[in-house]
């Protein structure tokens, strides 16, 4: 299938309070939407639902015709969907190449039995897990450091490796957490050119969460304003920005 | 070592070539006399402590769990090949079913671990410390209270089928598959989790199911060096098997390095040597050409307390290895040997790097 996702009527409640309240949102394939609103608005709450880390209270979350609430994050994962984190989660202690093959754990093509032999498919799969590991470090720049530690990247490789991980993972959707965190302008240019060429690239969906005005504002088609977890306004940036409630929440009230 | 590494069919002869000679070797030692019973028997422990270390490794080092329940499954294994050797395979004839009651006591003990695992990978944290310990003890008291294995007072009379070349070949396959599963992608998926389960959940790793294949792939081979043991020292009771042999294999995982299977080999080797060396007769032998006086005052007043004090030098030694190296002697190092030829790496030439 495409890759629609489809949450209606999303609650999530920790002991008494409501972090998310209520939330529904539909991606059409290769839409570029954007999740905003001010700090503890419940955003990346959103995320830990979509990808199974936290199980809804209530409402539901459809991928194409899969029900994503209840199922565990590695079976969310093989689903097709992706994600990055607000501050950066990568395997520190392993290689770059490790980091990237990792995340084809969800689609080997053989069996543990055959890894602990080394038998049957388990050479064809390695070689070919490896090849596409290096193909997209490749692509991603960051070929001369497969053999690197992960937490010897610099800042911004990270990030990329991020990106280059979560891609791995073979997605149809991509959820990217703060990627432009700690980024100065010009490099958040870069970074709005490098989220539209990976959308292109592997014909992505992709919802963002973002501080950065200018990097919303620039890339998203569509942009959904979160406040103390309730949907206070969605539509196109446009739209968005020129919402009373929106100016009141992130300025305070007029 | 470095021409070696260059073509994968040079490192596998090679490989192979060692492994042969290996196995020459551990069936010309005793059968030629090459070194007497003592060293023999040091010989035989050094590759049953192997065993033990590196599967525990794959547990506490690897995957980044902490069991202490090595002792349980060992002793499940020595207690089911015993029998069958001792009460059921000798009605049919001797030693050549030996290995097929390794093999059983090691299944036995990988089904034990399947039970342990599956409830315990629920959680994370301590709560597997807390559970693998309660099977320490239930293994103690079951084994203390049915007759038939004749319960506090311990089995003997095994045969001594435990011979060199076995333990040498139990050894190299427990290597073997160790060394294979942790450089697949499923192995480095237990590494992930080490580094962050949630994440390595997150890319698809499917971390409940590995967890259990992990735990109950080193409770086979922990079950295989206890059927080993108990062949060799022909006797066996609960008191074998307790909590301080559990820490025992703990000291030479930690010691020798975390996730590293050329580490397990050293502290497998380092903890058996010290704790031969570090006797009295040693150093009465070693110190014989001092002047006799001196060497009477340190006989009776050093040397003769080493009985008691060798069994401190070696946490001591633990500890001190944790402030300087935390991660062991070898931790998260391997040797190059016995990283396969897919997974050598070249480091990155110095100079200007090609990212944009």
């Amino acid at each position: 299938m495409s890759g629609r996702l489809e949450a209606r009527h999303v609650t999530h409640t920790f002991g008494g309070l409501c972090a998310v309240d209520d939330f529904s949102l539909v991606l059409e394939p290769g839409e570029l939407v954007g999740l905003i609103g001010p700090n503890g608005a419940g955003k990346t709450t959103v995320f830990n639902l979509i990808t199974g880390v936290y199980r809804a209270t209530r409402g539901s979350i459809r991928f194409d015709d899969i029900e994503l609430v209840g199922r565990r994050p590695c079976r969310i994962t093989a689903c097709g969907i992706a994600r990055t984190f607000q501050g950066i989660r990568l395997f520190k202690d392993l290689t770059v190449l490790d980091n990237v093959r990792i995340a084809h754990y969800a689609h080997m093509g053989y069996s543990q039995l055959e890894a602990l032999f080394r038998a049957g498919r388990y050479h064809a799969e390695e070689d070919r897990i490896i090849g596409q590991s290096r193909e997209l470090l490749e692509k991603f720049g960051l070929a001369p450091f497969t053999a690197e530690l992960a937490s010897s990247l610099p800042y911004g490789q990270q990030r990329r490796l991020e990106i280059a991980r979560a891609l791995a993972t073979k997605p149809q959707l991509l959820l990217l957490d703060e990627p432009a965190a700690g980024m100065n302008p010009n490099e958040i240019a870069k970074l709005m050119e490098f989220i539209r060429w990976v959308q292109r690239e592997y014909r992505l969906t992709v919802l963002l969460i973002e501080h950065q005005m200018r990097l919303v504002m620039g890339i998203c088609e569509r942009i959904q304003v979160l406040d103390f977890g309730a949907t206070i306004a969605q539509g196109t940036p446009d739209e968005v920005r020129h919402t009373p409630r929106v100016l009141e929440a992130y300025l305070g009230p007029q | 070592m470095r021409p070696l590494l260059q073509s994968r069919m040079a490192r596998r002869v090679f490989l192979l070539t060692l492994v042969a000679v290996g196995l020459v070797l551990s069936w010309a030692v005793p059968n030629g006399d090459w070194v007497n019973q003592y060293i023999q028997m040091i010989l035989v422990f050094i590759g049953i402590n192997i065993i033990l270390a590196s599967s525990l490794n794959l547990v506490n080092g690897y995957m980044g769990e902490f069991s202490v329940g090595h002792a349980g499954f060992m002793a499940v294994g020595a207690y089911v090949s015993s029998i069958l050797t001792f009460k059921v395979f000798h009605l049919l004839g001797p030693s050549p079913l030996f290995p097929v009651a390794i093999l059983a006591g090691g299944l036995a003990a990988a089904l034990c671990g399947l039970l342990v695992a599956f409830p315990s990978f629920r959680t994370r944290g301590d709560y597997l410390a807390i559970v693998t310990l309660a099977f320490l003890m239930i293994v103690k008291s079951v084994i203390e209270n049915i007759p038939y294995l004749e319960g506090a007072s311990g089995l003997f009379g095994m045969k001594r089928l435990t011979t060199l070349p076995w333990v040498y070949f139990w050894m190299v396959l427990t290597l073997w598959t160790i060394r294979n599963f942790v450089y697949s992608t499923y192995g480095r998926g237990i590494l992930a989790i080490r580094e962050d389960e949630l994440a390595a959940d997150l890319m698809g790793v499917n971390t409940r199911q590995v967890k259990v294949l992990v735990f109950v792939v080193s409770s086979f081979f922990a079950g295989v060096a206890g059927g080993l043991y108990a062949h060799y020292l022909q006797f066996i009771s609960p008191r074998s098997f307790d909590i301080l042999k559990s820490t025992d294999i703990l000291i030479m995982v930690y010691l020798g390095g975390i996730a590293s299977l050329g580490g397990s080999i050293l502290g497998a080797t380092l903890y058996q040597v010290l704790m031969e060396v570090l006797r009295p007769s040693t150093f009465n032998q070693a110190f014989a050409w001092l002047p006799a006086p001196l060497f009477q005052w340190l006989s009776d007043h050093v040397f003769s307390h080493l009985d008691i004090w060798r069994m401190m030098i070696l946490p001591l030694l633990l500890v001190l290895v944790m402030l300087f190296r935390p991660r062991g002697i070898m931790g998260l190092k391997e040797l190059p040997l016995f990283v396969p030829f897919r997974d050598i790496q070249e480091k990155p030439k110095p100079g200007p790097g090609g990212a944009p």
